[in-house]
């Protein structure tokens, strides 16, 4: 009887014992880290975060401080500022490249999509330098402000979105937009219509996807927003992981902190993300 | 064409504007007022947002310097300027007589997407090609001397040993982990499977920063005869061995070795992700045949499910690549190169940032950029296959 499951499968008992213990050595650094966040500084540097059960040191300052500290909240509204919208502006932009590529033929077709997935290979890290001359004071001057960062992820995501929308709006059905054009459409009218209500599950699937890597970006944040006022919170993390002393039980807190808003947007869109990703993106 | 698609139940989807039909195909003539409208429009829109923009960043003080403000309008300006440009762009394109709009659009809809692609990756690429034969603050050419510097130090070609171990350890292992985790989950209950892959999945959500917070606690060392806070310190005192500081034991790479195990610890859910829904896609009875002749599961595995989902691994494996050959963040805040754990893009941070050498580290990014060439080509290749299959 136990032997199969209400399905039907058989049970497999080697599943059963590897999967859970698989889950657990994976869940166990975070919940390392999140105990860790709830203990004193004395507790944290005398004591396995394990042992907190019984050697106790429970606190609530180190969010306290964290929270109350206005660099580090300020930082967690710069990362809201900067993510927001560096997620939706490169949607638009690449819907309509993606409609094109997908359902008008037109020559050089080929070429130009060859070029987005060429793209996509290519290390972001090229860039940085001409992009500091552009935007920063030999250029236009506004290194350091949101907007440089706005358009450079804009940028910077445009190929994986292009890709991403072409990709699942090859599965819609082409007779739906041959239809619309019979109705006498335009391509403008159909698009709006009809194509980018329909893509919506991979725009959020992008979406997901861009907003994780433009919140935790370390790297265009800290070259092109710097470490002062407008740093967004993983700068500030990075910041606090290079304090020794004083200050360390804050990193814990600050770690937390610094993943709630991704971990929430990330559990929350997960169905569309794995939808998206797995819809054409990778297909055998 | 039409004669195959009129029956298409989904007509009423658009709404069916019938009389246009015939004027569409007569084609309709130049109407320069359109023309003129769009392209001023367009001009106008492009105008404002650049100026609001730039507004944004010149002067906080406008916008009270409140981040929040400057956020909501900026995409106020942002997504209300491109709805805008777009109207005008169709608008001056319908302007002009059928036939020529017809083959104008595609481009026109290319055309801002490409605009950004180009001003953000194409030029710099180049750029970036041009700067790693000129000197520090680019304003003279200094031939090759760029790479015959970065070449003759032992310290790239150890971080070049490093890149490789990364690439030739981390993809496979990601894979393999997110398989082993897609085949055993494949096996639990419904509920049990979405809990388990939940948990895996989850590390993708975090930042590599909060990452190398996460697995500091765990690689925490503290000297021998204190108590170890750090649970792999813990695990091997608990043994009966010494602590070890295993961000400084350069032996056999080990540090590089317990960073890898971060970004595999970070990948293996998305690897898991992908593998599982190809797992999935294997067809029924193509298992059911292997049951039938009486084999077992593993033979099942290896010679039904594992040639059906081979693509899929690969493709996993590529993207995980081109990840792995551009890891940073993870080095940078953890050894920060030091004790022969070095990877190129961190060098080419330090070069760039620390040490203010824009020749060099330009020809750090070729390198890294001639590295991935043959990925590139690969990914291409196999693109069109795929369209060529679809």
């Amino acid at each position: 009887m136990s032997m199969t499951m209400k399905d039907g499968r058989r049970r497999s008992i080697f599943a059963t014992i590897a999967m859970p213990l698989l889950a657990i050595l994976w869940t166990v650094p975070t919940i390392g880290l999140l105990v860790t966040s709830f203990r004193s500084r004395e507790a944290a540097a005398s004591t396995g975060w394990w042992t907190s059960l019984w050697e106790g040191g429970w606190t609530l300052d180190n969010y306290a401080q964290v929270l109350g500290d206005p660099s580090i909240s300020g930082s967690l509204i710069n990362s809201i500022v900067v993510a927001v919208p560096a997620t939706v502006l490169p949607i638009m932009f690449a819907a309509f490249a993606a409609y094109a590529f997908t359902f008008i033929k037109f020559p050089a077709k080929d070429v130009l999509f060859i070029v987005i997935v060429a793209l996509m290979v290519v290390p972001i890290q090229v860039a940085f330098q001409p992009m500091l001359d552009l935007l920063g004071p030999r250029g236009l001057g506004i290194n350091g402000q949101f907007v440089a960062v706005w358009m450079l992820h804009t940028g910077f995501g445009m190929p994986l979105a292009v890709y991403i929308l072409r990709n699942y709006m090859a599965t819609l059905p082409h007779s739906v937009v041959e239809s619309a054009k019979i109705d006498g459409a335009s391509h403008f009218q159909t698009f709006w219509r009809l194509v980018a209500p329909m893509s919506s599950p991979a725009i959020a699937a992008f979406a997901t996807l861009q907003f994780l890597w433009v919140w935790n970006d370390l790297l265009i944040a800290k070259l092109f927003l710097g470490g002062g006022e407008n740093k967004t919170v993983i700068v500030s993390l990075q910041q606090m992981l290079g304090t020794q002393g004083q200050g360390t039980e804050l990193l814990t807190a600050g770690a937390f902190v610094s993943m709630v808003i991704p971990m929430l947007v990330f559990f929350g869109l997960q169905r569309f993300l794995v939808r998206g990703m797995t819809a054409g993106s990778v297909k055998g | 064409m039409a004669e195959v698609t009129t029956t298409t139940p989904t007509r009423q989807g658009s709404d069916g504007a019938a009389p246009l039909e015939l004027n569409k195909h007569k084609g309709s003539p130049a109407r320069p007022v359109r023309v003129i409208v769009g392209a001023v429009g367009m001009a106008v829109t492009a105008w404002f947002v650049c100026n609001a923009f730039l507004a944004f960043a010149y002067y906080p003080g406008m916008f009270a310097n409140s981040g929040i403000l400057i956020g909501i309008l900026g995409l106020v300006v942002g997504i209300g300027g491109s709805v805008l440009f777009f109207y005008f762009l169709n608008l001056c394109i319908e302007g002009f007589p059928t036939r020529f709009a017809e083959g104008l659009i595609p481009y026109a809809f290319l055309l801002p997407g490409f605009s950004l692609i180009a001003l953000f990756l194409l030029y710099p690429t180049v750029q970036t090609i041009v700067y790693s034969f000129a000197n520090d603050n680019s304003t003279a050419w200094v031939g090759l001397d760029n790479y015959t510097a970065i070449f003759s130090t032992g310290h790239f070609w150890s971080t070049l040993l490093n890149n490789l171990l990364w690439i030739l350890i981390v993809p496979v292992l990601s894979v393999a982990f997110g398989l082993a985790v897609a085949v055993l989950a494949d096996k639990l209950s419904p509920a049990g499977e979405n809990a388990a892959k939940s948990m895996i999945f989850l590390p993708m959500a975090i930042s590599f920063v909060g990452a190398a917070t996460i697995w500091g606690l765990v690689y925490a060392y503290n000297s021998p005869g204190e108590t170890q806070t750090g649970l792999l310190n813990a695990i091997v005192t608990t043994l009966g061995g010494d602590p070890q500081p295993w961000y400084q034991i350069d032996a056999a790479r080990l540090n590089s070795l317990a960073l890898m195990v971060i970004l595999i610890w970070l990948q293996t859910g998305f690897a898991m992700v992908l593998i599982s829904s190809a797992i999935k896609g294997v067809p029924e009875d193509t298992i059911e045949a292997g049951r039938m002749d009486g084999a077992t599961e593993v033979r099942i595995f290896w010679q039904i499910v594992f040639p059906q989902v081979r693509a899929t691994l690969l493709a996993v494996l590529i993207t995980v690549l081109i990840l792995v050959l551009k890891v940073f963040d993870l080095i940078y805040v953890t050894t920060n190169g030091l004790y022969n754990s070095d990877v190129i893009a961190n060098l080419f941070f330090r070069k760039l940032f620390t040490d203010q050498q824009a020749g060099q580290a330009s020809a750090i990014v070729v390198v890294l950029l001639i590295l991935v060439i043959p990925i590139l080509i690969y990914q291409v290749k196999s693109f069109r296959d795929q369209e060529a299959n679809r």
